[in-house]
């Protein structure tokens, strides 16, 4: 929906009057109303209140300003067994302003969507700039970036999620569910679907004016098998279909109720599965797996920002560090390693054509035969690595990773989609088991835990299977790999080749202080680890 | 230092009023065979600081309002945060189209009567009241400690200020305000081989010591350098309360009862039904959410309007309630439980912390845990790994630093190996430092703390 820009400025000069009477407490709903409908990005009253803002911004003192109004939607189907056990839609609609001033960050957001109010709030962004200057502060400095950047752009989905009958997601859904409860001992299913979509306007003092239309799609799907003696229960997650920054299309490639059945009998399945006996394995690890050890091995220890310090609250420092001892130094992982940062591959979480800082992300490599050579940046942290850059004949500039979840979240540094290249030969799944004398197959992801350095993790999976003599020779269950980052690496001796590449990812990719989450997918292929430790994580209570 | 100023009323959230007001103008749109509309406004304050300053800071002023509709048995919800007559009446005819297209809910529960609420206590003006300015200079007095030690320190100070109101078609109105606060900082040394943690939060800013929480991480990161390893395996531990917390609060993530009832819980009866009654853990132990307890305070009421009370969910080690909602709790033969989420208080002892080290011949004192995740819903069996101010204990005193370790370990099993406790203190015992829910947990000595991994992680 959109208003044009007289009706717009018409109805936000309402909302400033009810604002001048507030006092008075005529009507207390009627106070309480402020805003106007939604416009889609690109409309012209956006683009003004963005102006608005960043004009007040500079009049009030700042060297630099950004700002983004963004109209979030969110629709939620949740099902149990026969039952919908929810069916929501959610928007959520503000505006968010970032201002530099003398080298202080300041950030403030509101929902409310006046020329008054983003004035207001662009003043309240330069008063906490100001509020957080300190004697001997090191300055803000960002890296330059071209300016001036104008134009559109709209994730690759074809069926746009939010123009499909809710009832046929439901029917999905339901019959989903009908084909897994066929399967004897699975007792209980649970299916779902999400669906985001945010229209999502940028602007900043440097004549950048873009807007975006994100759309990201999951559907998923868990199945419970309990033992007949309620001793043992066992599930089966979906997770082997990823999300992804796409379209209803991907709802229906997800093929769901094809799959229930076979995802219901590995649940039960799992239930008589061989406890796994502990030990050293060579693990065979599928893209459904290996996109998580991948996040959390190799994507968050190369974000800049943590290397440096700045998230050691929360997420965590790195073990790739410091930058001048481990740029175009550290032997990350085997010579078969090869990890590239890319916001363009179509579908792909992290896709977008600008990012929050208005650059429009390169696909950058961060591994190159096994040795790190460049980690993740924003604007303001290219100039960090100048020196580096300047020395091995690069230019300084952003990677264009910077990203806020909504309006009312600061921007900073956040993954790209983080990619293991495919291997020269076309390696499969299959070829990797059958070069496997004794090993652990494992497909999807499970329980996963890393340190705040990234060094020591431990993961787990949906499906396990031994693999002996280049054969599966069936399941296994309790099983966990804990495993040293930089070893990890290093043990990798096979991997997959184009054909078996593939896109795995997540929603909740949580960093920041808020946590704030980003949506990222990793691309990559069947890789084999030698000898890597095994335990079993079963214990009777 | 201007403030943030907001159409709602001179307050930053909206008032109970013009909550009931707005609710009331809601319900007048529905065409519903019941209807609920909950408000929650929200405004929220927040500094972080890296390498001794502020890094970022942020001020964001939200209002949502949820609608959820009945349509004779088929039931939607939607939310917005547009307030214009539009944006109302589109979030009420969103939900009633949703609820159309749904099917029928075989677990619909009528919308709840008008009740009677005890008055939350949770909100303080201290807290409401910090503005931009008054946080620098709280976060301040770490940082300026930090670098007068030569140390780098990295924190988050967040103040939340929050209204939530829940109104029915049948009349039923309810409104709370409350506020929360933390600040959280992690402090190391320039080389990066030492690092000390310490937090607090509360509903209350005046009672959050910015500089006593910075000279206990700085006092931590000092005492961590030069960490050796030690062997992975099982040890005596003492945790901090904070450490206690992060585990403790997972056995309050698991107490569902319709899970137990099928079959995919701890609170499992092996043979079916559930362990109400049966002996968990140590008999010392004693797990309550109590939303009225001046430590651990909390909403009156939860997401149906329905009052909460104090529910004990272990005593003296055995299970005493498990979570029924209204649904559950009408097939059951049961009251509902009436829970207030999130807050938790354990029992505790008389112990200091130099006691409980003291009882130690060989074991490890614990700051914190991190990345805690679930390895086994059958044991509520987590992994995760210790983090910034891991010590080993010698013959009753702290000896040396030591290296991470990961360990693979239930809530269960330590409080079934508890040795001792000490006195219960408010923690901030989410691993992100946001400001939540109230925790109260006591520091304990345990034994057979299981760690199965050495991390090189500072």
């Amino acid at each position: 929906m959109s208003t044009s820009r007289r009706d717009f400025v018409r109805t936000t000069s309402a909302a400033a009057a009810a604002l001048a009477l507030a006092g008075t407490r005529a009507d207390a709903a009627e106070r309480a109303s402020r805003l106007v409908v939604p416009p889609s990005p690109g409309d012209p009253a956006v683009n003004e209140l963005l102006a608005k803002a960043l004009d007040a911004a500079k009049a009030s003192g700042a060297s630099y300003a950004d700002a983004r109004i963004s109209l979030g939607r969110v629709q939620t189907i949740f099902t149990r067994e026969r039952r919908v056990g929810g069916l929501s839609d959610n928007e959520t609609f503000g505006i968010g302003v970032r201002v530099l001033v003398d080298g202080s960050w300041g950030f403030a957001a509101t929902s409310e969507l006046s020329p008054d109010a983003v004035t207001r709030v662009a003043r309240q962004a330069v008063a906490q700039a100001k509020a957080n200057k300190a004697p001997g502060r090191k300055p803000v400095t960002l890296a330059p970036a071209p300016g001036n950047q104008k134009g559109t752009w709209r994730s690759d989905a074809k069926i746009d999620p939010f123009t499909v009958a809710v009832e046929d997601k439901v029917a999905l859904l339901l019959a989903a569910n009908e084909a897994a409860l066929k399967v004897p001992q699975a007792r209980f299913v649970n299916s779902s679907m999400f669906f985001l979509k945010d229209e999502k306007t940028y602007a900043n003092t440097e004549g950048t004016l873009v807007a975006q239309t994100i759309i990201r799609t999951q559907p998923s799907m868990t199945v419970t098998a309990v033992s007949k003696d309620f001793k043992d229960f066992q599930t089966r997650q979906s997770n082997d279909i990823a999300p992804m920054g796409r379209g209803y299309e991907h709802v229906l490639e997800a093929k769901l109720v094809e799959n229930a059945t076979k995802w219901a009998e590995q649940a039960v399945e799992k239930i008589s599965a061989k406890p796994v006996e502990v030990g050293r394995y060579d693990l065979v690890l599928h893209p459904s797996h290996l996109w998580l050890t991948i996040h959390e091995s190799v994507a968050h220890p190369t974000e800049l920002d943590r290397a440096m310090g700045y998230e050691a609250n929360y997420a965590g420092t790195s073990f790739v560090f410091p930058p001048e001892k481990v740029l175009g130094k550290l032997k990350f992982g085997s010579p078969l390693m090869n990890i590239r940062g890319d916001r363009s591959q179509p579908g792909s979480l992290a896709a977008c054509g600008w990012d929050d800082d208005g650059v429009v992300p390169e696909s950058f490599d961060i591994i190159k035969n096994g040795v790190f050579v460049d980690y993740q940046t924003t604007r303001e942290q290219a100039l960090w690595l100048d020196s580096y850059y300047k020395s091995t004949k690069r230019p300084t500039r952003s990677h264009g990773c910077s990203y806020a979840q909504s309006w009312a979240d600061v921007q900073f540094q956040r993954m790209p989609n983080v990619n293991l290249l495919p291997g020269e030969k076309d390696t499969s799944w299959e070829d990797i088991i059958a070069a496997t004398d004794k090993g652990i197959a494992i497909i999807g992801d499970g329980s996963f835990s890393i340190d705040q350095q990234r060094y020591n993790a431990q993961f787990g999976g949906q499906l396990y299977y031994e693999i002996k003599g280049g054969k599966i020779v069936g399941m296994l269950k309790d099983v966990a790999y804990q495993m040293r980052t930089p070893e990890f690496w290093g043990a990798l001796d096979m991997l997959g080749g184009k054909s078996s590449y593939q896109l795995g990812g997540a929603f909740g990719d949580g960093k920041g202080q808020p946590a704030q989450s980003n949506a990222v997918s990793h691309g990559c292929v069947p890789t084999r680890h030698k000898q890597i430790n095994v335990i079993n994580t079963g214990r009777q209570a | 230092m201007s403030r943030p100023i907001s159409m709602l009323d001179d307050a930053r959230v909206i008032s109970r009023d013009d909550a009931q007001a707005l609710a009331k103008k809601i319900l007048a749109m529905s065409t519903a065979t019941e209807a609920r509309v909950i408000i929650n406004s929200t405004e929220r304050g927040n500094t972080r600081f890296a390498v001794n300053q502020v890094s970022t800071a942020g001020d964001s002023h939200d209002l949502t309002i949820t609608v959820r509709s009945v349509m004779g048995k088929r039931v939607g919800s939607t939310s917005t945060n547009r307030l214009d007559d539009a944006g109302l009446r589109a979030v009420v005819e969103n939900s009633e189209r949703l609820a159309k297209l749904s099917p029928e809910d075989p677990e619909l529960m009528p919308e709840l009567d008008p009740q009677q609420y005890q008055e939350g206590r949770g909100y303080s003006e201290a807290t409401a009241r910090l503005e931009p300015g008054s946080r620098a200079a709280m976060t301040a007095k770490v940082t300026d400690a930090a670098r007068a030690a030569s140390l780098v320190s990295t924190g988050y100070l967040e103040t939340r200020v929050t209204a939530n109101a829940i109104a029915n078609s049948k009349g039923l109105f309810a409104y709370n305000r409350d506020t929360d606060v933390a600040l959280t900082t992690t402090v190391r040394t320039p080389d990066g081989q030492g690092s000390g943690w310490a937090g607090g939060s509360s509903n209350d800013a005046s009672r959050i010591d910015a500089a006593a929480l910075g000279a206990r991480a700085i006092e931590k990161a000092k005492r961590s350098v030069n960490a050796v390893a030690i062997e992975p395996g099982r040890y005596t531990v003492v945790l901090e309360p904070t450490a206690v917390g992060n585990l403790v609060q997972l056995i309050a993530g698991a107490v569902g009862a319709r899970n137990a009832d099928e079959g995919r819980s701890f609170f499992t009866k092996p043979g079916g039904g559930t362990k109400i009654g049966e002996k968990v853990v140590d008999e010392r132990v004693t797990l309550v959410s109590d939303p009225y307890d001046p430590e651990t305070l909390g909403a009156p009421f939860n997401g149906e309007g329905q009052p909460t009370r104090a529910v004990t969910w272990i005593e003296n080690g055995v299970v005493k309630n498990l979570n029924y909602d209204r649904y559950w709790a009408k097939q059951k033969g049961k009251e509902p439980t009436g829970a207030a989420g999130g807050t938790l208080k354990m029992s505790g002892g008389t112990e200091t912390i130099e006691q409980l080290i003291a009882g130690v011949t060989r074991g490890l004192l614990v700051t914190r845990f991190w990345y805690i995740r679930p390895v086994d819903a059958r044991t509520i069996l987590y992994t995760g790994l210790t983090r910034d101010g891991t010590f080993l204990i010698e013959n009753g005193k702290v000896t040396k630093a030591v290296k991470n370790l990961r360990y693979n370990e239930s809530p269960i099993f330590m409080l079934n190996n508890l040795e001792a406790l000490g006195r219960p203190e408010r923690v901030s015992a989410s691993e992100s430092g946001n400001a939540g829910p109230a925790i109260v947990m006591p520091p304990i000595r345990c034994r057979d703390f299981n760690f199965t991994s050495l991390s090189d992680a500072v």
